[in-house]
């Protein structure tokens, strides 16, 4: 991704910022201009607590160069407590350790780095949530 | 003339956190590599932690600053400093400072700037950020000491350098869950260990590392600030140490006479390694999650170069109400997974391709 489209992006990728309609309340990641549910374009900023399930997962083993060091890494779609589904790289798990249903936490990751030369990318990804 | 150092309006720790990355490779696994094991059982610490191909310290100080805004139920738009204190900041040029301002929400009235000095840039952070807050200039200051720490391959650093730290929102003495006593900071020019620019890995010179480094600087350090607060050993419930190995803070606090009990829940190093300007604000909050409301404990960096920042700081009772707000820093140390050597090394970039 390029930078610009990163800098404009940073408040979804760092912060999970969408939106909630005025109207009817639906909330959506990332962000809308008019709500998918009610059509209505009154809508605020809304932050999500980054907390979720595993609705489904699959394991990447062949990466673009970019993604080289992590592989394998898993992506899912991750159900969050507010209502919307969200695609995400897993952090801190195996393959093997991911289970459909599990408890996940947002964390904020590197993503990639543009190369030796540019700059350092950091997003969202989800881990099992901590226990305690 | 006074040496203690206390700002005009009385500061405290209003929130802490902390981080330890998921992974620890054991030390058996480089001694068995580079030595056939043959150190086996004189090797410095039993394991250390490593950061995940995704981590850095930029993404280390978020979390444990998380954490530490978590415990303090602080407004992110009212810090007004962030100070991050590493020697493995993700960029030579841009502050590690914006990108966790950015992510927290602190920004954009705020300054935010890059701390070093080895394994003080942590502490040092504290003390700027209890003077940006003590003198009035801002309600609350971040201070961080994170590292991602690299030792050469087959070095005697490499069984220790390590990947952690922690977070401390500094505020008004009031809402404080730890006030600062006093401080004291003892700086020479001393060759001990450094690294030079666009260098990787660190040298570090022997014949300094001991007895002209780390215990000339902590003793000078904590030997002052408890001669000017007029304290004994005894006063304190609880002392920390910078922890580059598990044998250098146990011979210290034998040395100042502080028991095995005072430094127990405060060294973490065998569990985790050296985390360099994390190793001993890390320790600290873990003697901060065991404290009782009028505690004192003692904290006594040591970064290479060199110098050493020693604080004193009286717990109330404002602790018990935040402590489980947060993961607790033993939570971090008993989440973990082993590795091997060969992981460790794809992940920290040791196999070099071109
Ligand atoms: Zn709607």
């Amino acid at each position: 991704m390029d930078i610009p489209r990163y800098w404009r992006l940073r408040n979804q990728r760092y912060r999970l910022e969408g939106t909630e309609c005025i109207e009817c309340g639906q909330r959506n990641f990332p962000p809308r201009c008019i709500c998918p549910h009610c059509k209505s374009d009154s809508l605020k900023s809304f932050r999500f607590s980054g907390r979720g399930t595993v609705y489904s997962f699959s394991t990447i083993y062949q990466a673009l160069d970019t993604f080289d060091k992590d592989i394998p890494y898993s992506i899912a779609l991750v159900k969050l407590d507010e209502g919307p589904l969200i695609t995400t790289q897993l952090a801190d798990v195996g393959p093997d350790e991911i289970q459909i249903g599990q408890p996940v936490e947002m964390v904020i990751r590197k993503i990639y780095e543009d190369g030796e030369n540019g700059p350092i990318q950091y997003g969202y990804k989800f881990r099992p949530a901590l226990k305690e | 003339m006074s040496k203690i150092m206390k700002p005009i309006r009385k500061t405290g720790i209003i929130g802490y956190g902390a981080y330890i990355p998921k992974y620890r490779l054991p030390a058996s696994e480089i001694s068995n590599l580079w030595r056939d094991g043959q150190d086996k059982d004189f090797l410095p610490i039993k394991q250390k932690s490593v950061p995940g191909p995704d981590e850095d310290t930029i993404t280390m100080s978020i979390e444990a600053s998380q954490n530490a805004l978590k415990r303090a139920g602080t407004d992110p738009q009212k810090i007004r400093a962030v100070w991050v204190g590493s020697e493995s900041h993700p960029y030579a040029v841009k502050p590690s400072g914006t990108v966790v301002s950015q992510i927290l929400g602190i920004v954009p009235d705020t300054v935010a700037g890059d701390f070093e000095f080895a394994c003080k840039a942590g502490t040092e952070a504290i003390q700027a950020a209890t003077a940006f807050v003590g003198s009035g200039m801002g309600e609350y200051a971040l201070a961080v000491g994170m590292d991602t720490a690299q030792g050469k391959p087959g070095d005697a650093l490499e069984y220790t350098a390590a990947a952690g730290g922690a977070a401390f929102i500094m505020g008004p003495a009031e809402e404080a869950v730890a006030v600062l006593e006093g401080s004291y900071s003892y700086v020479t020019d001393t060759p001990d260990f450094f690294r030079r620019a666009h260098q990787k890995y660190p040298e570090h010179g022997n014949r300094f590392t001991g007895d002209l480094a780390y215990f000339h600087h902590i003793f000078n350090a904590v030997t002052t600030l408890m001669e000017e607060l007029n304290l004994q050993t005894s006063d304190f419930a609880q002392a920390v140490f910078h922890q580059p190995n598990v044998k250098f803070p146990r011979k210290k606090a034998k040395d100042l006479n502080f028991t095995a009990k005072q430094i127990k829940e405060g060294l973490l190093v065998d569990f985790v390694g050296n985390t360099y300007a994390g190793a001993s604000v890390l320790g600290f909050t873990a003697a901060l999650d065991k404290a009782n409301p009028g505690d004192r404990i003692l904290l006594a960096s040591f970064g290479s170069g060199a110098g050493s920042d020693a604080f004193s700081f009286i717990v109330t009772d404002k602790i018990e109400k935040v402590r489980d707000r947060a993961p607790s820093t033993r939570s971090y140390v008993h989440r973990e997974e082993k590795i091997e050597y060969a992981r460790y090394a794809r992940w920290r970039n040791k196999i070099v391709m071109h």
